[in-house]
């Protein structure tokens, strides 16, 4: 092989080297790039600074699966109704602020299931709660123009930032509220009955609601307020009809219409009434963790890795001395690659990600190990260094391919198992299995190929 | 052919794994045997991630009350039997059966009573959720046996000679009991004497083992059939040789992946503990009978036919 196309991988190789690792890491790059641009008055932005993906168990949270009684339910009906269970629990779920809370339906041997996944949750006791409580209506009244505006600007200022970004500005908690409308006292508390009705004009589907009398005092002082002015009716948060007032309203009857069917209608009354979700829902497990306990886990499992990976590389260094070495250095991309993928895709780091991802550290120098020991046997055969290099590689391929392969095998079928812990470990080996054959391979090839011809190769206690 | 005795002479180190092969297997016998043996009467013990049942641990900013204090705070709930066990500084690990979310808050506020505390994590897992969990992995382990089976049949269909490809599969398959019974022994006795449980991430390092395992054999077997194509030798010193050639591989890979497998166990903290552990375990089995038993058993099995067809 020609030196020049050898030059040009090695460049290629260092190029990747620096892009990954800057992408894993990117906090030294980014306070060289704040030092140049301080001192020499010019502005290079920031690296590319994507973050780790972390789930539950690192990051802390809360797991919920619950089991749907769909006894009530005709059995071609019940994807919709778990549909609409999904929705609702959305909806509600919505309201913690979580980065990126998971609600998905589930089947496993004829059960229904609903996963409820919130991540960095600070109060789980209370999701819990609000998840399984009743629907939950309320009126509120416009907001002044100002008021609006206010939160219109909080919201596009902390637009396209990250949750943690967004936490660390002033008053935050601003964008999160309805920019139009703001709640008022008057709640299904107040609700004595709901009932289905039909506009005599148009035969469209309404709700009547009648209210206590403490909520019929409510009510009329409300609207009287606001004569002339929106008064919007929600449900857990959503708006469902927003009437305009146009007198204020004693006796404590109110009439919600809006645009659903009579199905939906029915569904809505039902729900005020009886306060309950589409289907009955119950808790079958569930899996919290702390932040501390998150933190400390991350803590430790990031210190497990980085003294795995070091012990390895001392190793690799001490017994194969040169082209240990060179296989370190490789080692190196390789984790840079890993992680920059884990951030890339993005793979949900859990724990038992990471405990797969070391793992396969110590595989990954597998093939550099079966590569190494055969060139030493070829070089004690007095083969020349080239020759030995080339043989060793072609020699060991088939015990490489061999051994990666019913690794591979043995993580995907563990990826069928379909419980979160095994996937995660099974998605990075997988991963880690994949890229190290390029790294343990194709990066420690070239760089040995760099030195073959050179005077370093005289060396034999370099490389025996 | 000259040539060859020269560099036969290089290699002379050579360690006859062939020659006190009963003795290898003789020390595997014993520790397979202590290990069906702990199996079946010890037996293991399953988390509760497989029985159902619920885990809190929870942090006291000042000081840790004594089990027996929290036990009698929790007399109340009827709860069956629970096992207090302090761990860290200030913390303590409830072990109970499954209970509801409102129970679980009573639970907290009755163990609060004053006292400042956190709770680290709970876990509360149904009973069917736990069946599930065990019906499943059970369907898992067997396909990938039967997998890692067929694997071993489909690269050896090629070498016919001396022994027949499914010769080198059964062997190979030997070799992987081996490697997960002497670790599952290793549980069932870690789990009566200091109440380690059988949890999924310990099925996963298992089921990992299994690949493991397969791998170390197949680097063994690989340079077998490389050398049978390459001299006309007698099978013993084949295999001798082909194993003297693998041992370094055999020996450093193994380290490396120790390595990093200690690193979890000590730094990694207490979910992935055990799961490095079943590793360790799985490791040091598999490079014991990839050396040891793996090519040895193909010369006892070479030797037992020809003595049947002389």
């Amino acid at each position: 092989m020609r030196k020049r196309k050898i030059y040009l991988i090695l460049i290629g190789i260092v190029v990747l080297a620096f892009l990954t690792g800057n992408l894993s890491y990117p906090k030294y790059l980014n306070q060289g790039i704040d030092f140049l641009n301080g001192s020499f008055n010019v502005k290079i932005s920031h690296f590319w600074d994507v973050p780790f993906k972390l789930g539950l168990d690192l990051q802390g949270g809360t797991h919920l699966l619950y089991e749907a009684d769909l006894s009530s339910i005709e059995k071609e009906n019940y994807s919709s109704a778990m549909q609409g269970l999904r929705d609702i629990i959305e909806r509600r779920v919505n309201f913690f602020g979580v980065a990126e809370p998971v609600v998905q339906t589930q089947e496993a041997s004829g059960q229904h299931r609903l996963v409820v996944e919130l991540a960095g949750i600070k109060e789980p006791a209370e999701a819990i709660k609000m998840i399984g409580r009743t629907p939950f209506l309320e009126f509120r009244e416009q907001r002044t123009e100002e008021e609006a505006q206010k939160i219109l600007n909080k919201q596009k200022e902390l637009e396209g930032l990250t949750y943690e970004e967004a936490q660390k500005i002033e008053n935050w908690e601003l964008a999160l509220e309805d920019p139009y409308f703001i709640s008022t006292t008057l709640t299904g508390k107040y609700l004595e009955k709901a009932n289905l009705g039909f506009n005599q004009q148009t035969g469209a589907p309404l709700i009547s609601l009648q209210f206590n009398n403490e909520g019929a005092e409510i009510f009329e002082q409300l609207t009287s307020q606001n004569v002339g002015k929106i008064l919007g009716i929600f449900i857990d948060g959503v708006a469902i009809s927003t009437p305009v007032v146009q007198e204020a309203i004693s006796g404590g009857k109110a009439q919600i219409t809006g645009d659903f069917t009579v199905e939906e209608a029915k569904e809505l009354v039902r729900n005020l009434n009886a306060g309950a979700l589409p289907v009955p829902i119950k808790l079958i497990s569930q899996q919290t963790v702390g932040p501390t306990l998150g933190a400390v886990s991350l803590q430790k499992s990031l210190m497990a890795g980085l003294f795995g990976f070091l012990a390895v590389i001392m190793f690799l260094i001490i017994f194969y001395r040169f082209p240990g070495f060179l296989a370190s250095l490789a080692l190196g991309v390789y984790v840079a690659l890993v992680l920059s993928l884990f951030k890339l895709i993005p793979v949900t780091l859990t724990l038992a990600g990471i405990g797969g991802f070391i793992l396969s550290i110590g595989m990954a120098v597998d093939a550099n190990i079966l590569i190494f020991s055969r060139m030493r046997e070829e070089l004690k055969e007095e083969k020349s260094f080239v020759i030995a290099l080339e043989e060793g590689f072609r020699r060991s391929w088939p015990s490489i391919r061999d051994g990666n392969l019913t690794t591979l095998i043995v993580a995907l079928i563990l990826f069928g198992l379909g419980t979160s812990f095994i996937k995660g470990f099974a998605l990075t080996l997988s991963i880690g299995i994949l890229l190290s054959m390029f790294s343990a391979i194709f990066i420690t090839r070239n760089l040995l190929r760099l030195f073959a011809g050179t005077r370093l190769e005289k060396w034999g206690w370099m490389w025996k | 052919m000259g040539m060859d005795v020269e560099v036969v002479s290089k290699l002379i180190i050579m360690i006859s794994f062939i020659k006190h092969r009963k003795i290898y297997f003789g020390f595997s016998g014993v520790l397979i045997i202590a290990s069906i043996f702990a199996l079946i009467v010890f037996g293991l013990k399953p988390g509760i991630d497989f029985t159902g049942g619920s885990i809190l641990e929870i942090d006291y900013q000042e000081t840790r009350p004594l089990n027996q204090e929290i036990l009698e705070k929790l007399n109340e709930f009827d709860l069956g039997t629970i096992y207090v066990q302090p761990t860290g500084e200030k913390g303590v690990i409830l072990r109970m059966e499954e209970i509801d979310e409102e129970i679980h808050q009573q639970i907290l506020e009755k163990l609060q009573d004053g006292k400042e505390l956190e709770e680290i994590r709970f876990e509360s897992i149904g009973p069917t959720i736990g069946q599930e969990l065990k019906q499943k992995t059970k369907i898992v382990i067997v396909v990938a046996l039967l997998s890692m089976i067929v694997y071993i049949a489909l690269a050896f269909r090629k070498v016919q000679r001396p022994l027949r490809s499914w010769q080198y599969g059964i062997t190979s398959v030997i070799a992987l009991f081996h490697d997960i019974l002497i670790p599952l022994g290793a549980f069932a006795i870690l789990g009566k004497f200091y109440g380690i449980e059988i949890s999924i991430p310990v099925i996963t390092a298992l089921l990992a083992v299994l690949g493991y395992s397969i791998n170390n054999t197949v680097v063994v077997f690989d340079r077998i059939r490389e050398n049978l194509l390459r001299r006309g030798e007698i099978f013993e010193e084949i295999v001798d040789r082909s194993l003297n050639q693998t041992l370094s591989r055999q020996i450093n890979t193994s380290l490396t992946t120790l390595f990093v497998a200690g690193a979890i166990f000590f730094l990694g903290g207490e979910t992935l503990k055990y799961f490095a552990l079943a590793l360790i375990f799985g490791i040091l089995a598999g490079t014991y009978s990839s050396i040891f038993l793996a090519g040895p058993i193909l010369v006892t099995w070479f030797k037992f036919r020809r003595g049947r067809t002389n």
